[in-house]
């Protein structure tokens, strides 16, 4: 960065005009400072939701500005929260921007010692093949002579993180499937 | 939560955070709810500032403690023994509610003869079957009871009661969720309490020797501090006040579990403070829709809205299956209504009268297909696929090595979430690669990961933890790949149904069958609100019901989750409403939706007197207004809204008819709340201490019985436990979160702003184990049980006491444990040290161990395997698993 | 007009902003330290809003405070004081080390024998703010709102206000060169909004408002508390006759100052070179010529 911009900022001679004789105040204040507003007003949109991380439940304000998260904070009209969050309430926007986040499929073939790319749709398909596969091989119509109609063969674990209406079509896919242990975090 | 299902009748808190702040007094205890819900705790302090006495009973000095008005140091797992004591000091003192107490508790309720209590039999109730570790609870019933029940309508057990294959069948206490357990006849009643057989009786006796001494000794806190408490809680409940109680894992995460919640629901009913402003047991979630993942489960016993998952042996037909509770008295009779509209829901027109609303379809229960029991039949080949979504089990489940072994053990593994966690990596890096158990190129598990959209990228409700649905806007398009599991799970429906459409095969028919059809979004993503209204559900004119009282039993409406009935009232997403508390009362009923029938204080009819009057006017909240002919209040009254104090149900009254005017626990059989549960409970009727299955000490109260008799092993050799006072392992060890992470850290030791808070692991330790064992202040530590041995830096803190037990002292190792071997700082997971020895009754494990602790870092590689083999062998622990992890 | 010690009602008026009523009212922060959960939402709101880097991961053994102070990348800092209360003697010491090793607790068990203080600290914005008087850039300026903020498009990174600041706030940040601290969410004032670490306390410990009605607020909370019995509840930096006259952002103890680390009388360090600034022309003169030498010796 130049030297010279910054010293362009110099508010020398405002402050030998103006009441802030000093230069301390209003004469030392910079344009950046002047024309300063917080990036919430600059939101092209402002989305209510609900913190993801325990079960209070707190409301949040997530500001939206060219397709990106800006800033999450606090929906004060909560009746519950109030309009507060704890540290990882308040660390929801690194949670949901961060570097780290894997948006790209992984894949690892049996006995590989690497990550491979996939697409998704290959993926997907793949997975839907799995799927029908284990559970014909453990398919049971019956055991000690009762009907069970059911595979033991496929499990699967997760929902308190989930929404409600994820684990409605979790648990009436995975029925309809005939797979039974369904289970979640709060056996755990 | 059939803790509190079976003693109320809903297993969810029966009060909300907000209404905390009309307490007197609250009692925290199995939580640390300023450090694991901060925003929560802001009603504790608006509590204190007017004047409440907060008390907090914990191990550790927390941050709770820290601004509590005292704080009781327990011994880690004794708190039945506490509870137990506050129950006998209230009886035995008189300072029960006694017109809430006759009016409103199943205390008058005789219990049948054949009923003997743990006094009687050294330590375990009657009927229990020592060859199966496990009860036939018929003794327990309710006199009157069982004479229909032995006639061989039903099966009076419950949880616990093995079938004819020997196994439990330990599906059935998570289904008194919503509606407790039926009884087959309203007891006879001694109003008077005197009967040596009625509950209260019972009671007395039952906790005659739980006393300030025993708890002395049992827990390590004295007669003055348990005084305090006493005193605080007996003082502050009544007609004029109300005291609250507040848990979390510290009480479920025990192989006792449901039954310290059982010992604070006696409590809080024996003090009048259920259904009261200011009074409940506030139930605190760990997890953002923990209550809606229970409530529209993905557990395995479970239906909908707490329907039981039909068991094999029992359940052959739909009338089978609804016959266990229909023309029960109370809201459950309504069974089949709730059963056959959440089949038209599923299976849509392909369900009919003639072929039982495809009740078939539904596959059976043989006995425990929990977690930890999956996870077993994994490792022995039985289970093959697995998808894990929005959970780390390699670190966040108990005995994290039988975890990874499992996983390795697979054919196909789908991982679904936002960061590279541990169980998608376990095959790269995992401890067991070091120590050479696993070698990456042996193992064949297939894994697919998928990367998750985040809260922000889609729509949809999470139910916290007062039972409440919000709801939440999409604000951004998830990136790259990521998708939603609503996405997810609908595109893998829509290809398994394309890739099976045409099959003839039986077995593909609920497929085939499945209603799938949603709405899209204007991305194209599936329309969440889609999927709420039908779990709404809908009548005959395809029009959204506004309330499960209109559910048929005839195929002429369907509803997704009967409980959730009303959500989409009206066409309008009820868990969408947004009206601001200051626009409001406090009760804010017109922000989200709370279940059932947007009720914020549930049993509220009990805030009111026999007769219908408020108790008093500074706990008023709901009462009978006699010119309107209506039950009204502050909130939605919990009750029939017409039917006024003085009705009298006839003798021969089924369903909703025969709640009495006075019975404030609709959904419970006989109206009440239950002091002692007859039936629903597969470890006893009454709470009654035992130690967890790895203690340092013998079991004062019953030495004959050490461990919860019921208690749930699972048998396998990666998961040893250590004997009980052993030598070898002479510390307790407890797990617990710390504010700045979130469960098994997924969420949290990935982000800088939350890693530099809280680094790295760390263990605490009191100044005198410190001294014991050599430990150092920020020096590392091993510490080691049969399960494993992981290393933390030690953080040494008067916060961990020294407990005094009688002529003995016991210390404890806090174990925060958020860690695992990725995330911006890696660290062992002390979850690695945790066995699984589960609660009978919700298969959930014991937090608490034991352990020895050493200074210096943990051996490598496999010399850490040598070392733990050690342990064990030293312990005594069984030559076979030290063959099978050599 | 221009006092750099002493009592000073309007410290706003005093920058330029004109007189009373021509200027927003004087903000500031009242942390009362007595309902503080020690939870560090504030640190994190901190860095969310104002874009702060992490100051780096290290477990420092300090009860559960791991961000150590205040300082260029940490503008909220939650000190832990782990504190017996059996001790007769008070070293007046800040006991956030590990307690000493083999003192015999059994006969403590089941007393509360411990505290645990926790409180929130932050930049006081300071009536007379030394790191103000001292900037020869021009960098740091009181704001519209009586709040003391570093504009980063001016600061060069000469550090001259590091060694003024009486609390030890202010510093300089190391791969950037430029100084930072607590900006009292300048940004967000300026729209009416509450600063970020306010908004989401959860237990209203850091509350933010009208510096007149939170010294009124604070004083109500002190009575209250003296009240209850909690004789040891103070006021710190509520006094604007204190050295540095009174702070904009001040709190509520639960113990002598020395224990949460901070300093027990803090002075403005600039009280005695008022005579210096009355030749306003020369002075500034001549620190633009250093402030100029430190930019460019530092940033090349």
């Amino acid at each position: 960065m130049a030297v010279t911009s910054r010293i362009g900022e110099w508010s020398l001679l405002r402050q030998f005009t103006g009441r802030d004789r000093l230069g301390r105040g209003e004469a030392a204040q910079s344009e950046q400072s002047r024309t300063l507003e917080p990036r919430t007003v600059q939101a092209d949109r402002v989305v209510e939701s609900i913190c993801p991380y325990c079960a209070v439940g707190c409301g949040q304000k997530i500001f939206v500005k060219d397709e990106k998260v800006t800033q999450i904070e606090g929906n004060p009209a909560s009746p519950i929260s109030r309009g507060r969050l704890c540290p990882k309430g308040s660390a929801s926007k690194q949670l949901v921007t961060s570097p780290t986040r894997v948006t790209k499929v992984r894949y690892r073939r049996p006995h590989s010692t690497e990550w491979e790319d996939l697409d998704r749709d290959t993926a997907m398909d793949m997975i839907a093949d799995r799927v029908i596969k284990t559970r014909k091989e453990f398919w049971e119509w019956e055991s000690d002579g009762k009907r069970t109609r059911r595979t033991l063969g496929i499990a699967s674990l997760g929902g308190a993180t989930l929404d409600n209406e994820e684990n409605y079509l979790m648990k009436k896919l995975y029925t309809a499937m005939g797979a039974i242990q369904i289970e979640n975090q709060a056996r755990i | 939560m059939p803790g509190l299902g079976t003693s109320f009748g809903r297993g969810g808190a029966t009060t909300n955070l907000m209404d905390l702040q009309n307490s007197d007094c609250i009692l925290i205890q199995g939580s640390n709810m300023a450090e694991a819900h901060p925003v929560g705790f802001q009603w504790v302090v608006e509590a204190k500032r007017r004047g409440a006495t907060v008390i907090h009973v914990d191990p550790r000095f927390t941050r709770t403690s820290a601004l509590a008005d005292l704080h009781v140091p327990i011994r880690a797992g004794s708190d039945i023994a506490f509870l137990g004591a506050l129950i006998n000091h209230v009886l035995s003192n008189d300072l029960y509610f006694r017109e809430y107490v006759v009016a409103y508790t199943n205390a008058a309720a005789l219990v049948e003869e054949d009923f003997r209590d743990t006094e009687d039999l050294g330590g375990v109730f009657s009927g229990y079957d020592p060859e199966k570790g496990s009860y036939e609870p018929s003794s327990w019933q309710y006199a009157g009871a069982t004479e229909a029940a032995a006639a061989g309508q039903r099966d009076p057990g419950q949880s616990g009661t093995p079938d004819s294959a020997g196994r439990h069948r330990s599906a059935r206490s998570e289904t008194s969720g919503s509606g407790g357990p039926a009884v087959e006849a309203k007891p006879e009643r001694d109003e008077t309490l005197q009967h040596p057989r009625c509950v209260f009786q019972v009671l007395k006796r039952h906790y005659a020797r739980y006393t300030p001494e025993m708890v002395q000794e049992v827990c390590g806190i004295s007669p003055e501090q348990f005084r305090k408490v006493a005193d605080a809680l007996t003082s502050n409940s009544g007609p004029e006040r109300s005291s609250a109680i507040c848990y979390a894992v510290g009480w479920t995460h025990h192989s006792v579990g449901v039954q310290k919640i059982r010992a604070a629901a006696i409590l809080q009913g024996l003090l009048g403070n259920i259904g009261r402003p200011g009074g409940g047991i506030m139930a605190l979630r760990g997890h953002a829709s923990i209550q809606g993942s229970t409530d529209i489960p993905t557990l395995f016993n479970i239906l909908p809205g707490y329907i039981p998952m039909p068991h094999a042996h029992e359940h052959e037909s739909l009338d089978d299956f609804v016959a266990e509770d229909a023309g029960k008295t109370g809201y459950w009779g309504n069974m089949r209504a709730y059963a056959v509209s959440l089949l038209k829901s599923w299976f849509g027109d392909a369900a009919t009268e003639e072929n039982d609303y495809c009740f078939d379809y539904l596959p059976r229960l043989t006995g425990n297909h929990g977690t930890y029991e999956t996870v077993k039949a994994q490792l022995e080949g039985g289970c093959k696929g697995y998808f894990v979504v929005g959970e780390n089990p390699a670190v966040g489940s108990a005995n994290g090595k039988m975890q990874r072994l499992a996983l390795a053990n697979l054919d196909w593994l789908v991982v679904r979430d936002m960061q590279m966690i541990e169980t998608a990596t376990f095959w790269k890096d995992g401890p067991e690669i070091e120590t050479g158990e696993l070698v990456t190129e042996e193992i064949g598990t297939e894994i697919f990961f998928l990367p998750a959209a985040a809260h922000t990228e889609k729509a949809g409700s999470f139910t916290q933890t007062q039972r409440m649905l919000q709801w939440r806007d999409k604000a951004v398009r998830p990136p790259g790949d990521s998708m939603s599991e609503l996405d997810f799970y609908y595109e893998l429906g829509e290809r398994l149904r394309a890739k099976l459409a045409g099959s003839t095969d039986e077995m593909d028919r609920p497929l085939l069958d499945l209603t799938w059809e949603y709405e899209k979004d204007d991305d194209g993503d599936v329309d969440g609100e889609s999927v709420l209204r039908e779990i709404n559900g809908t009548g005959p004119d395809g029009a959204a019901l506004s309330s499960y009282t209109e559910l048929k039993d005839d195929g002429s409406t369907a509803c997704g989750c009967w409980i959730y009935c009303g959500v989409y009232a009206d066409e309008v997403n009820q868990a969408r409403r947004r009206k601001p508390h200051w626009e409001q009362d406090q009760v804010a009923a017109e922000w989200g939706w709370v279940w059932p029938a947007n009720r914020r204080i549930l049993y509220n009819r009990a805030s009111a007197a026999p007769d219908g009057t408020p108790w008093s006017e500074r706990k008023k909240y709901v009462w009978w207004d006699a010119d309107e002919g209506t039950w009204t209040g502050l909130d939605v009254p919990d009750f029939i809204p017409d039917r006024p104090p003085d009705y009298v149900p006839d003798e021969d009254a089924q369903g909703p008819d025969a709640i009495g005017g006075k019975d404030p626990f609709i959904m419970q059989t006989d109206g009440k709340a239950w002091l002692y549960v007859p039936v629903g409970l597969a470890d006893g009727p009454m709470p009654t201490h035992y130690e967890p299955p790895e203690s340092p000490v013998p079991n004062p109260l019953y030495p004959d019985q050490q461990r919860n008799p019921a208690l749930e092993g699972i048998e396998t050799p990666t998961n040893p436990m250590n004997p009980s006072f052993s030598d070898v392992f002479p510390y307790v060890f407890t797990s617990y979160r710390l504010t700045e992470h979130h469960t098994a850290g997924g969420m949290s030791r990935t982000l800088p702003y939350l890693t530099e808070l809280q680094p790295e692991p760390f263990c605490e330790v009191s100044p005198t184990l410190a001294q014991e064992r050599g430990l150092e202040h920020l020096g590392w530590a091993t510490i080691v049980t049969s399960r494993s041995a992981i290393e933390a830096r030690v953080i040494v803190t008067d916060r961990i006491r020294s407990l005094r037990l009688g002529d003995r002292r016991v210390e404890q190792v806090g174990l925060p444990y958020h860690w695992g071997r990725n995330g911006i700082i890696p660290g062992d997971s002390p979850n690695d040290l945790v066995g699984a020895a589960l609660d009978p009754n919700v298969h959930i494990q014991d937090k608490v161990g034991t352990c020895d602790i050493r200074p210096g870092r943990r051996p490598r590689g496999r010399a850490l395997t040598a070392y733990v083999e050690d342990y064990r062998r030293r312990a005594g622990i069984g030559a076979e698993s030290e063959k099978e992890e050599g | 007009m221009g006092r750099l010690s002493g009592r000073l009602d309007d410290v706003t008026g005093d920058a330029g902003y004109g007189s009373s009523g021509e200027h927003p009212p004087r903000m500031g922060f009242f942390t009362d330290t007595s309902v503080c959960i020690g939870c560090k939402a504030c640190e994190v709101a901190c860095k969310e809003w104002n874009s702060v880097p992490d100051d780096g991961y290290l477990l420092t053994g300090m009860s559960y405070d791991n961000t150590q102070s205040l300082g260029a990348s940490t503008w909220r800092h939650v000190a832990f004081v782990e504190k017996p209360t059996s001790t007769s003697v008070d070293l007046g010491m800040p006991g956030n080390g590990p307690p000493s090793q083999g003192q015999d607790q059994e006969a403590e068990s089941g007393d509360d024998s411990i505290r645990w203080l926790m409180s929130s600290d932050v930049c006081k914005h300071c009536t007379h703010a030394a790191c103000l008087d001292v900037c020869p850039t021009g960098s740091l300026f009181r704001t519209e709102f009586g709040t003391v903020v570093v504009q980063a498009d001016i600061c060069n990174g000469c550090g001259y206000c590091v060694p003024a600041c009486p609390y030890g706030v202010i510093d300089l940040r190391e791969d950037d060169g430029r100084a930072f601290k607590c900006t009292l969410c300048y940004d967000r004032l300026k729209e009416d909004q509450t600063p970020a670490c306010a908004m989401a306390c959860p237990t209203e410990s850091i509350q933010f408002g009208e510096l007149s009605e939170l010294r009124q607020r604070a004083d109500n909370r002190l009575a209250e508390l003296h009240e209850k019995g909690v004789d040891a509840a103070r006021l710190y930096g509520r006094d604007p006759e204190d050295g540095v006259g009174g702070d904009g952002a001040f709190f509520l103890l639960l113990d002598e100052p020395e224990v949460y680390g901070l300093p027990p009388d803090p002075v403005v360090t600039t009280r005695d070179i008022g005579s210096i600034w009355k030749h306003v022309g020369a002075a500034a003169a001549a620190v633009a010529g250093l402030g100029v030498a430190a930019f460019v010796g530092r940033r090349r």
